[in-house]
């Protein structure tokens, strides 16, 4: 119950800045009122829509025969890639290498060739089946090594990083090694299927409700399609049950087959592909092979890592550019690299095309360096967290500052965010006890490990950060916010409304968050990249403050007071001498002709990137932590269990400490998931067959750590002038579950005494664990 | 007043005499009623964002457990109560205490699977008085949530244990007695039938009337829990011909234990069968544990585990191991047959036209005998088996093993003794150079595939080793992981 007395709420707002607040659609949530596209009341007479898949891996298409589709009871219409009206491509990058439905050439099993419209969901989908397609097949390749082996193409330009003199310096090193680590990829897994909405309007109007991380892509490729300009196209979210990157490009072939089915039939149309559909039909995080030589020094010190990074990145270029660049920013993870040699090897395969996921590369980048690290200990005979420490980047001026893309890590607490754990989780006594134990015990075996995480913060292409906001405040005094960031359950509505109420000094309830839509906030990015708090946060902030400069001049010259005797407190405005409750003076701030609506804008300073030269200043920040876990296994059959996971992460000074546990709770579990039972399997003849959750396992409640304590480093804020010097906070803490895979490795590792680096691949199935266990007892 | 199928949703009396055999109870909530609270997700029963209460009579009692809604046929709810999300929030909007619980924790980040969420922790409440981190993740084994870690939902179960359900607040707790008399007036007097020709849907009224009905109708699909039949509709869009719904026949969800053992209906569901068994043979209670998530074990029956014959069902191996007997019947009368027996080949099995699984005997492990059964998977809980291995040992005095029964699943295209292991152990002491010496029989017993659950060469190492592993738990040496000691 609220105790508070009258005299504390004058004191302060509910819902200010960095207090831990509930989500803003919590209680909508728990009852079943929040609408998902799904659920929102359909138009009358709207059609529901059924996509219609290759199944063949790589193929030429001779002939497609939709009669039987088309007579199907229900159906209004089936259409192929010729009838879109305007270029039939959804690519999100440009490039024109992603037909929205197949025409003449499939290239993956699961590729949509032909859409079905019918009165009903289950007749379409039933419809779709009855398609006769001719092929004729064509080679094809699903994973890494079958493109490497048939020489396959790259769907973009790869890139390299250059730093010293790796050339030169590798045969220098006292010691060398090399390596190879095998990294899987990962379904999104987002409750809420892809969906899209089209409903068509005047002219050449459309109106699409898409389940998007990025309504103005949509907006863009609906146009593209329909050979229609941008302004006629307006494209709304509310919210998505979850994103995670799968819905930065994913949902483009969903919005656009509804709206060219909407344009050509007028009426409302309704996509929403079932579970095995958006899993077949969708990319997934990118799987990585890293063909690694490390140089180092008798003590573990590294002074040469040449690697490559060869991806499997599907058929088209989609996001494998910036993902595959973003795994090299992150092959150095926390470690300084004297002399460096990075490539990207984007690799095209007849596979669905991967994606952006929670990360976008940089965990694989990550995981790719402290499997350098482990390499290097078990080589030196030492403890795996002392050469991290030996290798961290050290302090301005230490001389070890330097990325391999020429950035100055300037804000480097690593050390501090490691030391601290190490001493909280008691990591040394814990570790020596585990030696102990495997020294006696003959089947179980534990592992214990403790690994840190340095994330950049911004997109890598620059103009992307950006951001823009509305604000409106009404006659009543009540507040209107919208954003082009989109919630996908992050809380970032939460976290902007609580800068919004912050600026204004007044109650959260006051705000009212609306839905994305490019009607309101143009050109926007996708809310990616962890950045949508840094960006639309500070947006908010701008149009907040043009509104409360506009309300200071007003107040200032209608009671005669100087500029800075106005004041915002807590749902009242002092001027002067007296305090107006806020509706009061936004009513006599109206009556004075004040515009009370503002658009914010905000582009992230400092940064710029040349890709070419591969050098520059990608990043604005870097977010830290660290994670310490130890886990047991099953020496008999590779089973394991987490048994315990400390964490301590930053997140500068956090805009809602509960939204930021949250997302670093629910980061470490869906990494570890990625690192641990979730995998990706086709068969040979190039089918998905993990297409479910009944073949493709995430985790549950009951593999979440069996201890698992999460701490923010209440200390830490940013050096950077970010909204109230917050840091990003949605993909860094994904990359804690590193250690997870680490301890898993320990384990493995002891049944031969820890002589051998057990080169334990991801993700670590029981499986897996028993065949490396396999592996470390021929040794 | 045979011609619908008739229960109560939340508030309100629900009559249907127009519905498909298949239609699921996710569409008629969402598309039909406009209740939108419940959500699809997977439309295969693994992810729990479907997931209801359905209340039912049993023994004159009104229990309500968690079920998947998108895997719930309609015809399968006569006389029952179905609860949604939208049923738990006070007329006022005052959140239910689970609600509140949640929102509280932080339990909700997209939101999608939190309805789902909210209706598994509300079952829980409604069972148990203050469980414990095992029953409450036990309880959320069918329930998959991508962004929060679960820690917080954990913690807003914990929490609202502190409050019991009280009328005062709680729906289900209020109407209680008036549902209990408005499901006696519902119970149907015979056979109900609706539809024609293929989209028939029959609810018999009795055992006598299916045996009659099946004799007419070999082809028609019978259904009890529908945790697999339901994927033939929603994923492979079969159509199932006229589908005889047997979930409701009490006589088939009889549990009758003896001396020498206990006889399960093949109506009685998981969660019902570990009540009975996990006291009497614990390992076949922690096996249950891992079948499905509640709400598949809540629904799916041990009877069509065994009827549908899948070479990775987990009852048929341990029952095979302990010895059980299957009893089919049909409107000539019964027939008593090993249960290994009843698996002919992949696919097929031995039940003839007009037959039906009625009860599967299981005896109870001698006390000079051990028994155990292992279940190895990619992912602990809610998981498909890759290999699953079921031991039942008998040692003489001299620790010469007398008797031993070893059957596998993932194995082989049936669930499927071991008898070249047996033959290689009997007689033999039980010692580590025996189990070493019977390794290589493993080859011989079983030729398993590859597929995406395992390779088959991690399925033999696998099976070779739980045979060392129930060794080393027969000698006192446990060598198995468990997330928590014991069942409780």
């Amino acid at each position: 119950m609220d105790k508070s007395t009258f005299e504390d709420r004058k004191a302060i707002i509910s819902g200010p800045m960095h207090g831990s607040l509930r989500h803003d659609s919590a209680h909508k949530h728990v009852t079943g009122t929040a609408d998902y596209i799904d659920d929102i009341p359909e138009p009358a007479g709207l059609l529901h829509g059924a996509l219609g898949l290759s199944d063949r891996a790589h193929a030429e298409i001779l002939s497609i025969d939709l009669s039987e589709v088309a007579a199907y009871p229900g159906v209004v219409w089936a259409f192929t890639g010729k009838d879109v009206p305007g270029v039939n491509d959804v690519s999100s990058n440009g490039s024109h290498d992603e037909p929205l439905l197949a025409e003449t050439l499939v290239q993956f099993h699961g590729q949509p060739i032909f859409a079905v419209i019918a009165e009903t969901r289950d007749a379409a989908r039933r419809a779709a089946r009855l398609a006769k397609i001719e092929y004729r097949d064509l080679p094809h390749w699903s994973d890494i090594d079958g493109a490497l082996a048939n020489g396959s193409p790259l769907v973009i330009t790869p890139m390299t990083l250059h730093r010293g003199e790796p050339e030169t310096e590798m045969p220098n090193a006292e010691r060398r090694l090399r390596g190879q680590m095998r990294i899987g990829g990962q379904e999104h897994f987002y409750l809420e299927s892809h969906i899209a909405v089209a409903i068509p309007g005047e002219d050449d109007e459309v109106t699409v409700w898409s389940s998007t991380q990025h309504p103005s892509e949509i907006q863009h490729i609906v146009g593209h399609v329909l050979d229609i300009p941008s302004n006629a196209v307006t494209v709304n979210v509310r919210r998505m049950g979850g994103g995670f990157g799968g819905k930065e490009t994913q949902g483009n072939q969903f919005a656009a087959l509804a709206a060219i089915a909407a344009k050509k039939l007028a009426r409302a149309i309704k996509f929403r592909p079932d579970r095995d559909e958006d899993m077949s039909a969708t990319g997934k995080r990118h799987d990585f092979l890293v063909d690694y030589e490390l140089g180092f020094d008798a003590e573990g010190r590294i002074h040469a890592v040449d690697a490559t990074y060869a991806a499997r990145c599907g058929f088209s270029s989609d996001l494998s550019g910036p993902v595959t660049d973003r795994a090299l920013f992150h092959a150095d993870s926390s470690y300084f690299y004297p002399h460096v040699h990075l490539t990207s090897k984007p690799l095209k395969t007849h596979t669905v095309s991967n994606t952006a996921f929670r990360g976008f590369g940089g965990p694989q980048g990550m995981l790719g360096a402290e499997r350098f690290i482990e390499e290097i200990a078990y080589a030196v005979g030492k403890d795996p967290l002392d050469i991290r420490k030996l290798n961290f980047y050290g302090q301005p001026g230490s001389g070890r500052t330097l990325t391999p893309y020429h950035q100055e890590v300037e804000d480097n607490i690593i050390a501090r965010v490691v030391e601290d754990l190490e001493e909280t989780a008691e990591y040394r006594s814990r570790r020596n006890a585990i030696i102990a134990f495997n020294r006696d015990s003959r089947y179980i075996k534990k592992g214990i490990a403790l690994t840190p995480v340095k994330f950049g913060i911004s997109f890598t292409m620059t103009a992307f950060n950006q951001a823009g906001a509305l604000v409106h405040i009404y006659q009543d005094g009540s507040i209107h916010l919208n954003h082009g960031g989109t919630e996908m359950g992050q809380g970032l509505y939460t976290k902007v409304a609580q800068v919004l109420a912050d600026s204004f000094q007044v109650d959260i309830d006051r705000v009212k968050i609306t839905a994305t839509t490019t009607a309101k906030v143009p050109n926007t990015s996708a809310t990616a990249a962890s950045s949508g708090s840094d960006l639309n946060g500070m947006a908010a902030y701008d149009a907040a403050c043009q509104i409360k400069e506009r309300l200071v001049a007003f107040a200032a010259e209608k009671w005669n007071v100087t500029p800075s005797d106005v004041v915002f407190l807590p749902n009242r405005v002092r001027v002067g001498e007296s305090e107006i409750p806020f509706p009061d003076f936004i009513k006599q701030a109206y009556f004075a002709r004040v515009q009370l609506s503002a658009a914010g804008f905000y582009k992230t300073p400092k940064i710029h990137w040349d890709r070419k030269a591969g050098r520059g200043t990608p990043f604005y920040y870097f977010a830290y932590g660290a994670a310490c876990t130890e886990v047991s296994i099953d020496t008999l059959t590779g089973e394991y269990l987490i048994d315990r996971t400390d964490i301590l992460h930053d997140v500068g000074r956090s805009l809602n400490p509960a939204i930021d546990l949250g997302q670093v709770e629910g980061a470490f579990v869906q990494g570890m998931g990625w690192l641990t039972t979730e995998e990706l399997w086709w068969d040979d003849k190039g089918r998905l067959r993990t297409h479910a959750p009944s073949t493709y396992k995430i985790p549950l409640a009951s593999d979440r750590p069996k201890i698992f304590n999460v701490r923010l480093a209440e200390w830490s804020e940013n050096a950077e002038a970010t909204i109230g010097r917050s840091k990003a906070v949605g993909e860094p803490p994904l990359m804690l579950a590193i250690s997870v895979l680490e301890a898993l490795s320990m384990a493995v590792a002891s049944v031969a005494d820890y002589k051998v680096c057990p080169r334990l691949d991801a993700p670590a199935t029981p499986e897996r664990v028993l065949m490396a266990v396999e592996r470390m007892k021929r040794v | 007043m045979n011609d619908s199928i008739r229960f109560i949703l939340n508030g309100e009396d629900i009559a249907l005499t127009d519905i498909k055999p298949t239609e699921t109870l996710l569409d008629f909530l969402r598309l039909k009623r406009r209740l939108t609270g419940t959500k699809e997700g997977c439309a295969e029963g693994d992810c729990g964002a479907c997931t209801v209460l359905v209340g039912r009579l049993a023994d004159g009692k009104l229990a309500y457990e968690s079920v998947n809604a998108c895997i719930r046929f309609m015809g399968s709810l006569h006389a029952t109560h179905v609860v949604t999300v939208e049923h738990l929030a006070g007329r006022d909007g005052a959140l239910h205490p689970v609600q509140q619980a949640l929102v509280d924790c932080h339990g909700s980040q997209c939101g999608f699977c939190t309805p789902g969420f909210v209706m598994s922790l509300y079952g829980l409440w409604l069972m148990k008085e203050k469980p414990n981190r095992q029953e409450i993740e036990k309880a959320l084994q069918g329930n998959l949530c991508r962004c929060t870690g679960y820690e917080p939902i954990v913690k807003a179960a914990e929490q609202v244990s502190r409050m019991r359900p009280s009328a005062l607040f709680d729906p289900l707790e209020r109407t209680r007695s008036e549902i209990v008399a408005r499901l006696w007036a519902m119970q149907a007097s015979g056979t109900i039938r609706i539809g024609n020709g293929e989209d028939r849907l029959i609810v018999p009224a009795s055992v006598q009337a299916l045996a009659e009905i099946l004799s007419q109708e070999p082809e028609a699909t019978v259904v009890a829990g529908a945790t697999d039949v339901g994927l033939w509709v929603t994923k492979q869009m079969k159509r199932l011909g006229p589908v005889v719904f047997i979930n409701h026949l009490s006589e088939l969800q009889s549990i009758t234990e003896s001396e020498d053992g206990v006889t399960f209906g093949a109506g009685v569901s998981y969660s019902s069968a570990f009540a009975a068994i996990s006291k009497k043979i614990p390992a076949l209670g922690r096996l249950i544990d891992r079948i499905g998530g509640e709400q598949v074990r809540n629904m799916g029956t041990i009877g069509g585990n065994i009827a549908n014959g899948s070479p990775i069902g987990d009852s048929p191996p341990p029952l095979i191991a302990l010895g059980a007997t299957l009893t089919l019947r049909s409107r000539q009368g019964q027939r008593r047959i090993p249960l290994e027996e009843f698996f002919i080949a992949y696919g097929r099995q031995d039940r003839r036209p007009g037959e039906f699984v009625e009860s599967v005997f299981v005896p109870y492990p001698k006390e000079t005998s051990r028994f155990a059964a292992y279940k190895v998977t990619k992912r602990r809980d809610e998981d498909i088996t890759a290999v699953l291995g079921a031991f039942l040992l008998t040692l003489d005095d001299a620790e010469i093993v007398t008797a031993i029964r070893i059957a596998f699943g993932g194995m082989a295209a049936t669930p499927k003794r071991a008898h070249n292991v047996e033959a290689a152990l009997i007689g033999k002491p039980w010692a580590e150079a025996t189990i070493e010496a019977a390794r290589p029989a493993f080859d011989a017993d079983y030729q398993p595939l590859t597929d995406w659950r395992a390779t088959a060469e991690y399925r033999q190492l696998t099976a070779k080793n739980l045979l060392t592993r129930f060794y080393l738990e027969t000698v006192g040496a446990p060598a198995e992981l468990k997330r928590f000691e014991e069942v409780a």
